[in-house]
This record gives structure tokens, C-alpha cells and sequence, in this order.
């Protein structure tokens, strides 16, 4: 799965912006599924149908990642931002950002007054500098999106990428269509839009299928790091599965559902209580009447971050939960 | 002009019949049918010539931000709390209407020559002032208020300037300008079947566009909006929101919303081939009607397009009447090359 999650995770894809992404991943989903197609919001959906007993699942991962977009452009060529879902001023410094088009630029910071260094500076005090030399000659715009620039590492079972918020989940999504030999539930693999700026690539799709079952895979924070804020989540432990987080009170029977598999199959699994942070499964699980909705989370550590880490173990034993999950019948009791 | 009617009318949040009204008598000779919904939304259909299957939604919305009567002090005088977003600092000494019989009062305000020093550089919060009707007990207030009752911006509309901007004043141009925008557009047919939406609510929510949007399921959707315009002189080059006079604002981005990329285009071009100026709305800031109608049932193509009001959510608005014009010409052109077009999604 390396070169998959390399692959995924250097390509482009701000909230808005998935064409690139949704691009490559139709690529790698080409033969695997009985259907695919791109609904009106531009999520990306992949049928692959069982033997006509089971449920309907939905399986969703989000194709986009965190950005920015250009507010401004003054006189000198100096563009300036707003973000495009939770962007960190401390995580812009020192990095670069990369438009659809493959413009490239760096962040740079105001001078600040005394007094003021010690604080962490606001976004508005930030710029991108595309290296143009005037206004005229900045080959971006206003309204265009750019997101971070940076190579995927591996370095023994840890990678380090950007945007595994939530290629990583695209990633177990794709392994999983490819391992799945039969089901008896058809299942929608989702690749949804727009998710880091309010799920709504989810709550269209969600809709559309109108699911029996949904499950998000997605990442989560980790309490393993120096001074982290309480989690009881560590890198490497085994995939997490949800109870709850920001947005959503896992259904228990997904919940169960999820342990279970885990335990049949002596693989580790974490359980997860998320006090920041939400995923898809919040707006399937409001969808319509309501659907039985859970989260299973690829443990990782500087989120939002242009360098963040997983554990590969993680992601390959929440592939395996998952090919289990839907190669048997699902009592939801 | 209808402008001058609807910006003078009484129409906060969850109590808009009033604007409804002056729409209904202002379109009803202009679409084959329209209905009242359960939530006050005014839905038009206006059919198209049959060249084109689609159903598309135009929405403006009715409501307006204002105040709403909480409670009646002993005194006589009224306790009230904002509808919508309102900046405290600009509530002192306004005059206000009351009900739809609109009874005058007054924000009380401390006369300049009893404010201490440090109060002078304090913001008085709304929780501390109260609406003079100037009654002298709860007894003759009761008579005449009761707690539930809204209340506006006591201004009224006048023509600034007759040359170069034609810039008028007003209240509630968010989003009387988007509903007069609207007026306008529907009086011409289209290919498609065009449904004219005056939406309730939006300033609390957009509560009303999002149960239009799932009762019409269009195929495409147009909100049509007043918007903000802070063009006032800066010390540091950065990006208004919108400028006056600059014509029609597009919504790239904003915080309820990512607009489709094709529509965004269809404006464009239009414009280009039209001669209209246009401008985009500065990414990221405010929310509109297309954040909740873009999400109905399985999703919508959608966009907004505004007219740039000066000091919006406040007793008065600036806009300039060539903008507004500029936006019907744009909405119209726009609409007419809507059939050939190709969205981001297809």
C-alpha cells in the first residue's frame, strides 16, 4: 500500500478542489466496482454489490484535505489568505503551499511589534509569496485554492505525508475494494468532498444512497507525544474504533460491531472518546430518517499539520477489520 | 419604485408577511403560479418555453436582522434582544418601529454630559438598554406592547446622488436589493422552468431556503444577496469585501459555501461578453441561502450572486443603483446562457 498512500497523499485536493484527487483514485478503483459515478457535489462513488442478502453500507473517506484561498493580491505581487478548513498559523510557517495549476509559494510573516513576538500571529498577519515581482505578473487569483506541498516519507512502519487527513482513509478504502472477494451486502465506497469545511460532501451522498449502515474511516488525534492532551490513543496499537467524538455518539451496535471483528480476528484494536474533531459518519448518521453510524480511525499524530504520521500496521489491520466486517452477514440488533 | 417599498417594509425574521405582501402584488402578473410553504417561504414558478427539462431555484430572502420585545420593566420601558446579527455599538439612540402598527421608540441613551471617563471608552451591551415608547408604567406599555413583538429600523429611503453611482439609502438592503434583483429577473421567460424563491429566515439560519430547496429539488440554484461592502479608505493594502460601484459580487467561497466552479464561470463569461463589471465577494467571509439549498437532498450547483451594500445589519444602507442594475443585466444574460452550459460536476 506504500505507493498507494504516497500517490494519494502528494496529489492535490483542497476542500472544493478534488478533481485532481478524485482523478487519481477513479484510476485506482478502475475494474474493482460494479458502478462508479460522481454525484452533484462531486463525491466520488464506487458500488460493489453483494449477493442480494445483505445490507446496504455506506463506507466513506474524505478526498479532500486542509487549504487556503486567495483573498487579495497587493500591489507588490503579495498574495493574502482565509483558510479553507482548520489551518493552524504554526503549521503554514516554514512551509509551502502548491495551486491547482502548480504555482508554488511560501508563507511569510509581517514584522511584529514588541511585545507581540512571543504570541502566536493571526492568519491575516501571514502572506503567500508566489516570488512574482509586481501584481501583474502573479499568475494566481483570487478565489484560487491552494493546499500544502510536501514529499511522503516511509521510515520503517511510520509514514509521514500531508493530507493523510484522510488519503490515509482513501487508502484502507482502495486496499479494501481490491481484498473484498464477496460480500453479501452491497457496499458504496464513498469518496467524499468538502468534508474539513462542514461534511457536506457526506450529507449529500449519504442521501443519495440512503445507506443501512455507515461507517466513516477516517483519522484521529493521539495521546502518545510529549505533553499531548489526554487521549487514550497511541500510533501503532491498532485502528480505533469511535464511541465518540465532537459531532456524533457512535451507534453501539457499530460500535460492538467493529470490537467484535477485531477480537474474532486477534487483531488490536483502541477504543476512541474524541473531545475535538468529527467525521463523516456525523451527517450519515442524520441522514433522512437516520442510519446506524460508526467511525473507524487510523491513529495519527500533527494533524492538520503539513507532516503528519501514521503507523502502517494501523492501516493494514483496518483494512483486514473491515474485509471481515463485510465478507459476513450483519445483525445490527 | 419597488426598492423603496420593500426597504421600508416590516419584515424581521419569522415575521416577513409584510414584504411578502408588497412581493406577491409586485410579481403576481409576472408567474404562472405561487404558494405560501409552511414556513412563510414565497415559491413562484414561472415555466419555461419547453426547450429545457431543468427546474432551477432563484432565491432571495425576505427577512431582515431587527428586535424582538422580551420583557416590559415596571417602568414602561422595553427590554429587547437582537434578531439576527447586530452589532451592539450601533444600536444607541436609534429610533425603532414596534409591531406591525409600528409604534415608535427610542434606545435610550445617557447624555454625553453624565458619562464618566472610562464609560466613554466602553461599549454598552444590548442587555443594558431599553426601548423608551415613553410610557410610565407596565401598565400603559402592556397597552400598547407586548413581549414577542419585533421591531425595526425606524429610516427612511431617499436617493443620494442622481448622477455617476446613483447611490441610494435604506434599511434591510440585505436583502431587499436581492429581492428587487429578483423582481426583475422574473419577468422575463427562460427556456426552463424558473422558480422564484423569496426565502424566510436566512438571517437566523437559513432556515427557509433549506426546506424551499428540498420541496423544489432544483438542478441548479442562484441566491441572490445584499452584501457586505467595506470599501471605507484602508491604512494597509488588503482586500475590501466588495467595492461600490465595481458591479455585480460573485461568491467564490464563502463560509456556508463552496460555489460551483461552472456557474462561477457562466457569470464570468457573461459578464466579459456583456460588458458588465463584476467582482468577487473576498473568500471566506459571510454565509447565504445557496449553504443551505447546495446541500438539499443529494446536492445542488450552486452560487450567489450580490449586490455590494455599505454598513449592512444596521438602521441604514448604502447601494449604488447602477450596481443593482448591473446585477439584473448579469442575472438575466446569465440565465438565458444557462441551457448550453456545462457545470463543474458534469
Amino acid at each position: 500500500m506504500k505507493d498507494l498512500i504516497k500517490k494519494l497523499t502528494e496529489t492535490y485536493g483542497p476542500s472544493g478542489r478534488e478533481e485532481q484527487i478524485r482523478e487519481v483514485i477513479r484510476g485506482e478503483i478502475e475494474g474493482l466496482a460494479d458502478e462508479v459515478r460522481v454525484d452533484t457535489m462531486g463525491n466520488l462513488i464506487a458500488l460493489k454489490r453483494g449477493k442480494g442478502e445483505g445490507l446496504k453500507v455506506m463506507l466513506a473517506a474524505h478526498m479532500d484535505e486542509i487549504g487556503i484561498i486567495v483573498t487579495h493580491v497587493d500591489e507588490k505581487g503579495f498574495l493574502r489568505f482565509a483558510p479553507v478548513g482548520g489551518v493552524h498559523p504554526l503549521a503554514l510557517l516554514g512551509g509551502r503551499a502548491v495551486f491547482a495549476d502548480g504555482t508554488v509559494g511560501t508563507f511569510g510573516l509581517e514584522k511584529r511589534e514588541p511585545g507581540e513576538e512571543e504570541k502566536i500571529p493571526s492568519l491575516d498577519k501571514l502572506y503567500l509569496d508566489v516570488g512574482a515581482k509586481d501584481k501583474d505578473s502573479v499568475p494566481v487569483g483570487v478565489g484560487d485554492i491552494a493546499c500544502f506541498q510536501r514529499p511522503f516519507v516511509a521510515q520503517g512502519d511510520r509514514f509521514i505525508a500531508k493530507a493523510l487527513d484522510d488519503r490515509i482513509g482513501c487508502a484502507v478504502l482502495i486496499q479494501v475494494m481490491r481484498d473484498l472477494e464477496a460480500s453479501p451486502h452491497d457496499v458504496y465506497f464513498v469518496f467524499s468532498v468538502q468534508e474539513e469545511v462542514g461534511l457536506r460532501g457526506a450529507i449529500t451522498s449519504a442521501y443519495g444512497i440512503h445507506p443501512d449502515l455507515g461507517i466513516s474511516i477516517d483519522v484521529t488525534g493521539t495521546g502518545d507525544t510529549p505533553e499531548a492532551r489526554t487521549l487514550a490513543v497511541s500510533l501503532g496499537e491498532g485502528p480505533a474504533v469511535k464511541v465518540k467524538d465532537r459531532g456524533m455518539l457512535a451507534h453501539p451496535a457499530v460500535k460492538n460491531l467493529l470490537v467484535k471483528t477485531a477480537e474474532e480476528l486477534g487483531i488490536p484494536y483502541q477504543i476512541e472518546v474524541l473531545e475535538r474533531g468529527t467525521t463523516d459518519a456525523t451527517a450519515i448518521q442524520i441522514s433522512r430518517e437516520g442510519v446506524p453510524a460508526g467511525c473507524l480511525s487510523i491513529p495519527c499524530r500533527y494533524v492538520h499539520t503539513p507532516s503528519e504520521m501514521v503507523d502502517q500496521n494501523d492501516v493494514l489491520n483496518a483494512v483486514r477489520l473491515l474485509v471481515a466486517l463485510l465478507s459476513k452477514p450483519i445483525e445490527l440488533g | 419604485m419597488v426598492l423603496k417599498e420593500l426597504s421600508e417594509a416590516f419584515g424581521v425574521s419569522g415575521c416577513e408577511d409584510e414584504v411578502r405582501q408588497v412581493i406577491i402584488e409586485a410579481i403576481k402578473d409576472h408567474v404562472d403560479e405561487y404558494r405560501v410553504d409552511s414556513m412563510g417561504n414565497l415559491i413562484a414558478l414561472e415555466r419555461g418555453t419547453g426547450e429545457s427539462e431543468l427546474k432551477v431555484m432563484v432565491a432571495a430572502h425576505m427577512d431582515e436582522v431587527g428586535l424582538m420585545i422580551t420583557h416590559i420593566e415596571k417602568d414602561g420601558t422595553l427590554r429587547f434582544r437582537p434578531v439576527g446579527g447586530i452589532d451592539d455599538r450601533i444600536l444607541l439612540s436609534k429610533v425603532v418601529l414596534i409591531g406591525k402598527d409600528r409604534l415608535p421608540g427610542v434606545i435610550g441613551v445617557k447624555p454625553v454630559h453624565l458619562l464618566e471617563e472610562k464609560e466613554l471608552k466602553q461599549v454598552v451591551k444590548v442587555d443594558q438598554m431599553v426601548i423608551d415608547i415613553g410610557a410610565t408604567s407596565k401598565e400603559e406599555a402592556e397597552k400598547a406592547v407586548k413581549i414577542g413583538d419585533y421591531a425595526v429600523f425606524a429610516t427612511r429611503f431617499c436617493q443620494l446622488t442622481e448622477d455617476g453611482l446613483r447611490t441610494v439609502k435604506g434599511k434591510a438592503f440585505d436583502d431587499r436589493a436581492g429581492c428587487t434583483v429578483l423582481i426583475e429577473v422574473l419577468k422575463e421567460r427562460y427556456p426552463f422552468d424558473l422558480y422564484p424563491v423569496f426565502t424566510v429566515q436566512e438571517e437566523v439560519g437559513l432556515r427557509g431556503a433549506r426546506v424551499a430547496a428540498y420541496a423544489i429539488e432544483p438542478n441548479i440554484a442562484f441566491a441572490l444577496e445584499g452584501t457586505i461592502c467595506d470599501d471605507m479608505p484602508k491604512k494597509r493594502d488588503v482586500s475590501p469585501s466588495t467595492r461600490l460601484g465595481a458591479g455585480p459580487a460573485i461568491t467564490i467561497m464563502d463560509r456556508s459555501f463552496i460555489a460551483d466552479r461552472g456557474l462561477v464561470k457562466l457569470l464570468v463569461e457573461t459578464a466579459e461578453e456583456l460588458g458588465i463589471p463584476y467582482q468577487f465577494k473576498q473568500p471566506g467571509v459571510g454565509g447565504t441561502d445557496a449553504g443551505a439549498i447546495h446541500l438539499a437532498k443529494e446536492g445542488v450547483p450552486s452560487v450567489t450572486v450580490a449586490v455590494p451594500c455599505r454598513y449592512i445589519h444596521s438602521p441604514v444602507c448604502l447601494l449604488s443603483l447602477q450596481d443593482l442594475e448591473n446585477t439584473v443585466r448579469l442575472m438575466k444574460g446569465a440565465l438565458t446562457k444557462l441551457t448550453t452550459w456545462t457545470l463543474a460536476s458534469d
